[in-house]
């Protein structure tokens, strides 16, 4: 007699698995990647490189030696996706040693030392993105100026964001109306002709890379659009109330990291909440918190520590906004 | 196609794989022997009557059920009964079953010829029920609850709804669709019976998108008989579940942990209306049913099977198994259960044999949970799998309990989607055995 396999049903599955998500991402991040290229150049290729070798040698490294595991999860794509995301959220510009250092924070100490993939509460790119930006003030806030397709490695042309622009003039007293001659075109902020992180300053790339993720149903629209929305309308009644004082809500989704941060990190499965209602108090939350650190704050930017609170809040969303139930009272 | 209805929480959309759905009914010859299990329908096995030796006519009632939930059984052939012996069924185990050496068929006196329809319902609504009960008719869409017991409206209760089920969400079944195509009239003389018997004057047929031909049909044979609507669904899997097929046609909501009573309805699959019309016109038991058999690659069809049947002569007759065939699942492949051996006979609850090949019989790898929150999304109950998952991990039986786990319904949705391959509905079930267990110790 012949045995047959025998398992509780469904005996059928989805085509969708961890690593066609995972790889997935890093498809939907291409487009971003390659303005990043024809904006800074050469050094965007180089320091993406060494980031995503990093993370990925790192994973290797950790699982092989440390946990003396057989298994090889970098075969699952999420660490490429974190290197891809740290190289983004620094300035092309950054010696590669620091990015080297990033990577090793990123994965070894925010993913693996939870147990890896799954596990960690925080999203390493932006653990590794803090690290630097806490460890290397000045190399991270060094901003390339675009020179597109350039080759050029030393002695690039830096100069402040948008975000700083502003932040900055308006501590000088200026009005909004007089720093906006310094700020790029809306069309060149949403095309990426701005300098800025290496991977943030497309708004279009990145937006397209939503659509690929929206479709192929690894993201839904909760977090973005609930991100999104938020701080459109938080910077909106602001600036209602002092056109003069805050800049318009348009200017704060197209500058800085906003874009990057709701679509690509704050959706990131792990460290965000596991249900549609959870998920979009979640993306309120991180709306508010960007705004209150872009104008109140010390930095002129706060996409990566209003997405870092929001994860460490992610657990008690999960356990208090319960889907709703059929069938209940 | 407009005014297609469906329920609005959860659910999933698995290829759907009606590969026999043009196949029309064959009728599969009587097997040397049959096997006919005692515990054929939910509840108490039925106690055999006859013993080793006797002579069995088809249709003669060989097995009372005589607890409160528990059906009769009757012989499906007509031969001498070879032995009352343990026999593997389904569930992979060993029960009792009545073994019989077939002969050509004599039916039971009182049985009449099933070939011309009878339109004329002449019982009265006790009788009707007490016919059902008498003929050993159960739930045929799978769950087998004895339908005298659901027929039975309990006191204080009214029911406004019969809701007919011809959903067949499950991938792969086409037997309920073939019946509608080729029993249309009987099924819906059955659905007039058990309107009376429920004392409703509104029935409403649900069929999903995918078997248009068939809510064409009913559609148009359903003008000539008064208070049954054919509604359309849209597609999607758990729809033929008794609380998700409410919704969708009613709008409303059976209570956790409640019957479909408790909102005025009464669930019949499209399987059991014809059982119903053959038994109580023509006092025919239930002792033949429609199975669909399948697979991809697999050159199967739907066939009439007497119940106790070996599935091994409806494989055969479709030419055999592959070599390279590694699972047999009974029923679908979302809720199906995997069979040891090609021996377990055709049961009152067998809707389709199902054959994989060796690259569908295996799961996936299992990876972390990477909280995605698919399994919440897709969960037609509105439950955290996940959640239950890692309870029941940790035994937190009390937990298990609060967060809702016994209002799963096993549909296998979020194991269907889980990316990461994780074992939730195993996980839940185990959980739902436990805390049924601390709930019963708790009455005692």
């Amino acid at each position: 007699m012949s045995t047959y396999v025998l398992s509780g049903s469904p005996h059928v599955h989805d085509k969708q698995d961890v690593n066609k998500i995972m790889w997935g991402v890093v498809y939907a991040l291409i487009p971003a990647l390659l303005v990043s290229i024809y904006f800074f150049g050469l050094p965007a290729l180089l320091t993406t490189l060494i980031a995503v070798v990093s993370c990925v040698l790192f994973e290797y490294l950790i699982q092989r030696f440390i946990f003396k595991s057989t298994e090889l999860t970098i075969k699952d794509g999420s660490a490429v996706i974190t290197g891809l995301l740290l190289a983004f959220n620094v300035p092309s510009s950054l010696p590669w040693w620091q990015m080297v250092i990033g990577s090793l924070v990123a994965i070894g100490i925010a993913k693996m030392t939870f147990g890896g993939l799954g596990k960690n509460p925080f999203n390493p790119a932006l653990v590794g993105r803090v690290f630097m930006l806490i460890s290397f003030p000045v190399e991270m806030t060094t901003w390339p100026k675009v020179s597109p397709l350039s080759t050029q490695l030393t002695d690039i042309v830096t100069g402040p964001t948008s975000l700083g622009i502003v932040k900055e003039g308006l501590m000088k007293g200026e009005t909004v109306s007089q720093l906006m001659h310094n700020v790029p075109s809306y069309t060149d902020m949403f095309i990426g002709n701005i300098g800025g992180s290496l991977g943030e300053i497309s708004a279009l790339a990145i937006i397209l890379g939503g659509i690929y993720m929206l479709f192929k149903k690894i993201i839904t629209w909760h977090i973005p659009i609930s991100y999104i929305l938020t701080v459109f309308v938080f910077t909106g009644i602001l600036w209602l109330i002092n056109p003069e004082k805050y800049a318009d809500p348009i200017f704060h989704l197209l500058a800085g990291g906003l874009m990057l941060g709701a679509i690509f990190m704050a959706t990131d499965m792990v460290t965000s909440p596991i249900n549609h209602k959870a998920q979009i108090i979640f993306g309120l939350g991180c709306g508010v918190l960007t705004v209150l650190i872009r104008i109140w704050g010390a930095y002129p930017e706060g996409v990566s520590f209003a997405i870092l609170i929001m994860n460490a809040v992610t657990p008690i969303l999960n356990r208090t906004i319960k889907p709703k139930r059929f069938g209940g009272k | 196609m407009i005014g297609l209805k469906t329920f609005p929480l959860g659910g999933v959309h698995p290829e759907e794989g009606k590969y026999t759905a043009k196949k029309s009914i064959e009728i599969l010859p009587i097997p040397e022997s049959v096997y006919i299990p005692l515990s054929q329908s939910l509840g108490a096995p039925s106690v055999p009557i006859v013993n080793k030796g006797d002579r069995v006519k088809t249709g003669q009632l060989i097995a009372k059920g005589e607890a409160f939930i528990s059906a009769n059984i009757h012989s499906s052939v007509t031969g001498v009964v070879e032995k009352i012996d343990e026999w593997i069924d389904a569930s992979g185990y060993r029960k009792k079953a009545i073994i019989i050496k077939t002969e050509p068929d004599e039916w039971e006196e009182g049985i009449l010829p099933q070939n011309q329809l009878n339109p004329t319902i002449v019982l009265s609504k006790e009788e009707i029920i007490q016919r059902i009960k008498e003929k050993g008719i159960v739930g045929m869409g799978g769950a087998t609850f004895p339908t005298h017991v659901k027929l039975s409206i309990p006191q204080g209760k009214k029911a406004e709804y019969l809701i007919i089920n011809g959903v067949e969400c499950e991938p792969y079944l086409t037997s309920d669709h073939r019946l509608m195509l080729e029993k249309g009239e009987e099924i819906l003389i059955g659905i007039q019976i058990l309107m009376k018997a429920v004392d409703v004057n509104k029935a409403i047929i649900g069929i999903e998108a995918n078997k248009l031909d068939a809510i064409e049909h009913l559609t148009k044979l359903s003008a000539k008989y008064q208070g049954i609507e054919v509604q359309g669904l849209k597609l999607k899997y758990p729809q033929g579940a008794e609380k998700q097929l409410i919704k969708a046609l009613v709008n409303r909501e059976v209570p956790s942990g409640k019957l479909p009573i408790e909102v005025g309805c009464v669930v019949q699959n499209v399987g059991t209306a014809f059982a119903v019309y053959e038994a109580v016109q023509f006092n025919k038991p239930l002792i033949d049913r429609v199975v669909t058999i399948s697979g991809k690659n697999f050159n199967g069809g739907n066939f009439l099977v007497r119940i106790g049947t070996p599935i091994k002569a409806l494989i055969d007759k479709c030419g055999g198994l592959p070599e390279n065939t590694e699972k047999i699942i009974n029923g679908g492949p979302m809720m199906g259960k995997a069979l040891v051996s090609t021996d377990v006979p055709v049961t009152k609850g067998t809707s389709g044999i199902l054959v994989f090949t060796s690259e569908m019989s295996h799961r996936m790898p299992v990876y972390n949970c990477i909280r995605c929150g698919k399994c919440v999304s897709v969960c037609p109950m509105g439950l955290e799998p996940i959640l239950l998952e890692k309870i029941v991990e940790n035994n937190k039986w009390e937990m298990a309990e609060k967060e809702h786990i016994l209002d799963c319904i096993e549909c296998g949705s979020c194991q269907y989607t889980c990316p990461a391959g994780r074992p939730l509905l195993d996980m839940i079930r185990l959980g739902k055995n436990k805390v049924n267990q601390i709930i019963r110790s708790r009455g005692k």
